[in-house]
């Protein structure tokens, strides 16, 4: 096999992936509570990967701010106002 | 924001305590493990969101007041500059480490080669690990807060 990755190394190729995919979602959703779910669960797989990247105290930051404060906060926004985007 | 059902009253009340401790484990534990005051801070400060989210802005907001919050993140912001200019009034510098090797809190020094992990050490990056996760969670805390209350009251309103 030409590939002869472990499984830290596959985990260092598909984590990027799905961040990627989570962000587009955040963008491409119309429905805003789902892309601030997209966003929290971007934060988390971030925090992952700042977690084997050893960098475990960036990893509780981001955990602790990105995927819990901030969708509290982007949340608390949404009732506030309205929860699907216009058509510009 | 009237607050949610029994269900999820009751098992963020049982929760929550595990938080607070595991933030207040996190602050404590900065000079040795990962984390610090920021990171600790911020987990205590989710925990408090959590209670908020399931009581309700109006009950959390007659059970600590706004002010208070900030009071209380100046008192975190005081305590640090005030330990970094004991530094400089008292030992060399700015944020010396003027604790380091005395006989009460924080003073010990480890052994050369000691793999154990010893809690009263590193002099005063305890006591500003605890400034900062003071300030920390006063100042999310009061975001949260007064996000929330201003958009109940806004609820109210329509």
């Amino acid at each position: 096999m030409i590939l002869d990755l472990d499984l830290v190394q596959i985990i260092h190729i598909v984590l990027p992936i799905l961040i990627v995919v989570a962000s587009i979602l955040a963008v491409v959703l119309k429905d805003l509570l789902a892309a601030a779910i997209a966003v929290a669960a971007m934060s988390l797989l971030l925090s992952l990967e700042f977690y084997i990247l050893q960098a475990p105290d960036v990893a509780i930051a981001e955990a602790g701010i990105g995927a819990c404060l901030t969708t509290a906060i982007l949340i608390i926004a949404i009732r506030g106002t309205k929860r699907m985007e216009e058509d510009a | 924001m009237s607050g949610m059902s029994k269900i999820v009253k009751t098992i963020s009340s049982i929760t929550f305590p595990f938080v607070f401790i595991y933030g207040l484990y996190v602050i404590a534990h900065g000079h040795l493990t990962p984390g610090g005051g920021f990171q600790g801070g911020a987990i205590v400060a989710s925990g408090c969101a959590m209670i908020l989210v399931a009581y309700g802005s109006v009950w959390t907001m007659g059970k600590i007041k706004e002010k208070n919050l900030s009071i209380l993140e100046s008192l975190g912001g005081f305590c640090f500059i005030l330990l970094a200019f004991l530094g400089l009034g008292f030992g060399t510098g700015f944020f010396n480490n003027l604790f380091v090797g005395n006989e009460f809190l924080f003073g010990e020094t480890p052994k050369f080669n000691s793999v154990a992990a010893n809690f009263n050490t590193a002099g005063v990056i305890p006591l500003m690990n605890f400034a900062v996760g003071l300030k920390v969670i006063a100042g999310l805390f009061a975001i949260v807060l007064v996000m929330a209350y201003a958009s109940s009251i806004r609820e109210d309103e329509k």
